[in-house]
């Protein structure tokens, strides 16, 4: 039976695991150290299926959306700064943000449904650490930044750095990622991500793939391509990227010499298994199409782009 | 209220006053708000909560069990194992459900039940379930059709012996049929041009969106009450009392509402289990099933690896159809593979031969799916079609006009048709604004057909009049596809009373007459026949009272419009003889009970419209028309429902569902991420047409339309995929990364 348990945050008991709402950063990180078998929490979207499929259940649970600063989203100075809990269907119903990284705010909006949405975040989504989560090569082509807390202050780190490997990140004991940092992007940029369902929707990548472009004119002055799903984490496809740089829009289209590049490093990058979801030669080719696909929509954005 | 007309709808040729309206089913408000009780959702004062241990072995012998940790944990207070369950013979007919249910020597299949317990929570249940030590000897697995066949397999099941063959051996063939007609290479000989192909298909579920559940409580008199979902409470009973070794006086079944079967509610699972572990307990237990439960251990439809050879002259005319069909049944025996022979009939086929081989595998135990067995027949025999048509370069609706069945033509089994509406169904769809509309740029239109026989069975029926003249009909039909209404709109109908002064009850074992399984889109035919010749009688006996009341002879009075009417005297309604009802012979009630012959059978045309992403080999479902014939359509809506659920099963096994299993037989997708079930999002609005060719054997002409329409859509798709990219598809799912190598291959040959 659930009851109260005295102390600052609120805190539940039932038969096998405590649930606790701090709201507070040093509250959650004083929760932390107090109990090794514990875990923090945004959305659980990901944490409850995993209790449901078996994985063993922590001694403590803290949520972390109670914390005003986690579930906040503010843009100064030419940064966007977003609470690690934030619901990502506050993002997708953010315009300013939406529109000025679309494809991120598109990744964001692929998860789960619209009941998920609402409890979704990109901390829950990148700490899960899946090579398969839809708004990390969104995040990585975007160079976004981690906020981490611990006990010994706060660091920042590239989101790229976080995911070591399949469900194993980089931070330490004790540490949890509190917010993301996004500079504006340049001038003329443009997003894009696609992934590849066998449905429409409520599933799993097979295939990610994240582009990121400025254009200077009508060529392609910078960019960065990541690939989810076809490998233990996101990939970035460097040969992809430099195909890009110094290729031209004609009406609005990348030539199809650059496109085939693109597809082919993407394809070539790709290192994915054969499993339930997909096989090894259909994620490759898959790859290719939706970096090549995603490249020519970010490339079309950042001319759009004022 | 009613709900909206859909305008695409036939009149139906008779002019009725309640048969063809829409009212709301009277179970509808209690469902969208959440009320009605689902087996789940009963809870029992001092009730516990039922858990199973499940081998995780595709085949092993159980060496020992050892209960005596999980009896000793917090909570637990019963245990059961094979040892408790009456020992039957293998030639009993229950014999395979019972072992399925729990198994006794051997693990057939991983996810084999080999003990329960109960305890008070059902965390407590599930420690002490994962508390039981199993001893296994792994033994040889056989997992597919191929692996079934080879020879020198092992044997999957020990107690499996071919159906129809008298032999005495244990084997892995379930059944095998051999039927036909005619010639087959005299009708090739004939043919101008003969196609023959290989078709595979995977195991699908039903996908029934509520997980098998029931609750127990065995009292001291040696009687057991059950709470249970399922589409036959009667069957429920049986089978409950053949695996318990019990007589049937000692099992009451109450339905609860029931979420979704589509065949996989025809067996049991759960029910004798419970039983025993309520007698041990001297408690009510109540068992959930969960999703991956249901997944692996309950309800797939077959795979089959099915060859066929068709010959068609010049001009179109089939002469020979050949085919061996096999059906994995999984761990058990089972008649998938003759159904699925049945089903390939509704062409003239002068000359035809078919084998249908049933295999056992150390797979999930089968179970029936919406027309079992015919949509992977169609699959078969409608590509084949498709392709004569498209070499022959002909109108595919032509083609099967030209060939088509109609009554009197023999059936794959040699008796003739009776009326059926093929040829109009045909027509419907050649008539339709999609057919007739322009193929959209890129895509593809593929057109299929498909049938279900129908089926009759027992089923009774008593209509009480109240005495303010509103009526209850009580049934013992599961209500899983809007029954409830259909029956009261028929009696209605009959006694000349508004639907919503009609009650339409299901009742439990003990308060109507036996009444068979909901099955074979048989509840609304014979059920409902039931329901009429309970009015009948009970129009006499209406007769009879207002003769009574009025003093005149009975002869004098006629039922009108739900009056008795005497010339020459103000009619006399309902409301008015059950007011008078105590002084003229007493409460008004009439029983029907009937074996309903002359189920007509069902026909189904679609036709859908896909693009095909040639890059990344998604289908894309544009549009999508089903046209079928209902006989009599009694709730258009319910019928247009049946159309459409049945159209988006079939879409969903065409397209993406499929049991992956790993090396050791273990199934992998075992929950609603993996397994790919079409979301909303990924289908377009089924447009239903309504056919209506009354059924001469049912009093308003109904012919079951609950299962033929899962049948024409995996052919369907897979003719329409064809016309968008050239290429064939001969296994299931169609989904992208086989598509996509398809396509490949396609394009490198």
């Amino acid at each position: 039976m659930a009851g109260c348990v005295a102390g600052r945050a609120a805190q539940y008991v039932t038969d096998f695991m405590r649930y606790a709402a701090p709201t507070t950063v040093d509250e959650a990180l004083e929760l932390v150290q107090s109990e090794p078998d514990s875990r923090v929490f945004a959305g659980a979207t990901d944490l409850i299926p995993q209790i449901r499929a078996g994985r063993p259940e922590p001694a403590l649970l803290i949520d972390l959306k109670r914390i005003e600063r986690l579930v906040a989203v503010s843009h100064n100075n030419g940064t966007w700064t977003v609470g690690a809990a934030t619901p990502t269907s506050a993002l997708t119903a953010n315009t300013e943000f939406s529109s000025m990284f679309p494809g991120l705010s598109e990744a964001s909006g692929l998860i789960g449904s619209d009941q998920i949405q609402n409890r979704s975040s990109w901390g829950g989504n990148l700490c899960n650490a899946s090579p398969a989560a839809d708004s990390v090569p969104a995040l990585i082509v975007n160079d976004a930044t981690a906020v981490i807390a611990s006990n010994s202050g706060e660091r920042t780190a590239s989101v790229a750095e976080v995911v070591t490997g399949p469900g194993q990140t980089s931070l330490s004991d004790g540490e949890f990622i509190i917010e993301f940092q996004l500079d504006d992007p340049p001038a003329n940029s443009g997003d894009a991500y696609l992934r590849l369902i066998p449905r429409t929707e409520m599933d799993i990548a097979v295939v990610g793939a994240a582009v990121q472009l400025t254009m200077d004119g009508d060529t392609v002055a910078s960019a960065r391509v990541a690939l989810g799903a076809v490998a233990p984490t996101i990939v970035r496809v460097p040969d992809a990227e430099a195909a890009l740089v110094g290729s031209r829009l004609n009406n609005g289209t990348l030539d199809d010499g650059t496109l085939a590049a693109v597809a082919a490093a993407a394809s070539a990058d790709a290192s994915p298994i054969d499993d339930k979801r997909g096989t090894v030669q259909y994620r490759r080719q898959v790859a290719g199409v939706l970096a090549k696909r995603a490249a020519q929509t970010a490339a079309q954005r950042a001319q759009g782009a004022s | 209220m009613t709900v909206t007309e859909n305008p695409r709808t036939t009149e139906h040729p008779r002019t009725y006053k309640y048969v063809g309206t829409r009212p709301v089913r009277h179970d509808g408000l209690d469902k969208v708000t959440g009320k009605a009780r689902f087996a789940a959702d009963l809870d029992m004062t001092g009730q516990l909560r039922g858990a199973f241990v499940r081998s995780p072995h595709a085949h092993a012998r159980i060496v020992s069990i050892d209960t005596s940790r999980a009896e000793a944990m917090p909570g637990v207070k019963a245990v059961v194992t094979g040892d408790d369950f009456a020992e039957l013979d293998p030639t009993h007919p229950e014999f395979d459900t019972a072992v399925n249910l729990m198994a006794r020597t051997e693990s057939l299949y991983s996810g084999h039940v080999v003990a329960a317990v109960a305890a008070v929570t059902a965390s407590q249940a599930a420690a002490a379930a994962a508390a039981v030590e199993v001893e296994y000897e792994p033994l040889p697995a056989v997992l597919t059709i191929d692996e079934a066949i080879a020879e020198g397999a092992p044997i999957a099941n020990p107690t499996n012996r071919t159906l129809f063959s008298g032999d005495t051996e244990p084997s892995n063939l379930a059944s095998v049929n051999e039927f036909g007609r005619g010639d087959v290479e005299a009708g090739f000989e004939a043919a101008d041009i003969v196609i023959e192909r290989e078709f595979r298909t995977v195991a699908v579920h039903q996908g029934y969106i509520e997980p098998h559940a029931c609750v127990a409580d065995c009292g001291q008199d040696g009687k057991a009450t059950i709470w249970a979902s399922s589409q036959g409470h009667f069957a429920v009973r049986a089978k409950t009392a053949a695996a318990l070794g019990w007589s049937t006086d000692r099992i009451k079944v109450i339905p609860a509402e029931i979420g979704g079967g589509f065949g996989g509610k025809t067996t049991i699972y759960l029910e004798p289990v419970a039983v025993l572990l309520s007698q041990k307990a001297a408690r009510p237990v109540k068992i959930v099933m969960s999703r991956e439960e249901v997944l692996r251990a309950t309800g797939p439809a077959p795979a089959t690896k099915i060859t066929a050879k068709i010959g068609a002259t010049n001009d179109g005319e089939i002469t020979t159809l050949q085919s061996t069909m096999h059906f994995d049944n999984g761990s058990t025996k089972g008649f998938s593979a003759l159904t699925g022979a049945m089903s390939v009939a509704s062409y003239k086929l002068p000359n035809l031969q078919l084998k249908a081989i049933g295999t056992v595998t150390n797979t999930a135990r089968s179970a029936a799916y919406r027309a079992p067995s015919a949509p992977q027949a169609a699959f078969a025999v409608e590509t084949l079609i498709d392709e004569l048509a498209q070499r022959l370069d002909m109108d595919p609706i032509d083609i099967r006009l030209q060939n088509a069945v109609v009554e009197g033509d023999a059936t794959a089994m040699g008796a003739p048709h009776p009326k059926i509406g093929f040829v109009e169904t045909l027509e419907a769809i050649k008539n339709s604004e999609h057919y007739n509309s322009p193929v959209p740029q890129g895509a593809g239109r593929g057109v299929a057909t498909g049938f279900w026989f129908n089926i009759g069975e027992q089923s009774s029926a008593t209509v009480n009049l109240n005495e303010d003249g509103t009526a209850t009909v009580i049934t013992g039909s599961p209500d899983i596809g809007g029954s409830r209404a259909s029956m009261a709109l028929m009696a209605a109908e009959e006694l000349g009373l508004a639907v919503d002064r009609i009650t339409p009850v299901v009742a439990d074992t003990e308060s109507v007459g036996f009444t068979d399984i909901t099955e074979g889109s048989r509840a609304t035919f014979a059920t409902g026949m039931a329901v009429v010749n309970a009015c009948r009688e009970l129009i006499e006996e209406l007769k009879q009272r207002a003769a009574t009341i009025k003093g005149v002879d009975v002869a004098e009075v006629d039922w009108v419009d739900g009056a008795a009417v005497i010339e020459g005297q103000d009619p006399l309604t309902i409301p008015e003889i059950t007011a008078k009802a105590k002084n003229s012979g007493g409460p008004l009630t009439a029983t029907a009970s009937l074996n309903a012959a002359g189920a007509g059978p069902s026909f189904a045309v679609h036709v859908a419209d896909v693009a095909v992403d040639e890059e990344t080999g998604q289908t894309t479902i544009l549009r999508y028309t089903a046209a079928q014939d209902a006989g009599t359509a009694i709730h258009p809506s319910y019928v247009e429902g049946q159309i459409q659920g049945g159209s988006v099963q079939g879409i969903g096994w065409a397209l993406n569902e499929e049991y992956i299993y790993d090396p050791d037989g273990v199934m992998e997708n075992a929950s609603f991420l993996d397994y790919r079930m079409p979301v909303a999002s990924d289908l377009p609005m089924i447009d239903a047409i309504i056919v209506e060719v009354p059924n001469p054997s049912h009093p308003y002409g109904v012919r079951g339309v609950g299962e033929t329409g899962i049948v024409p859509p995996i052919p369907t798709l897979a003719n329409a995929i064809a016309a968008a990219t050239g290429v064939r598809m001969t296994s299931l799912p169609m989904s992208p990364p086989r598509l996509l190598a398809a396509i490949s291959e396609n394009a490198g040959g």
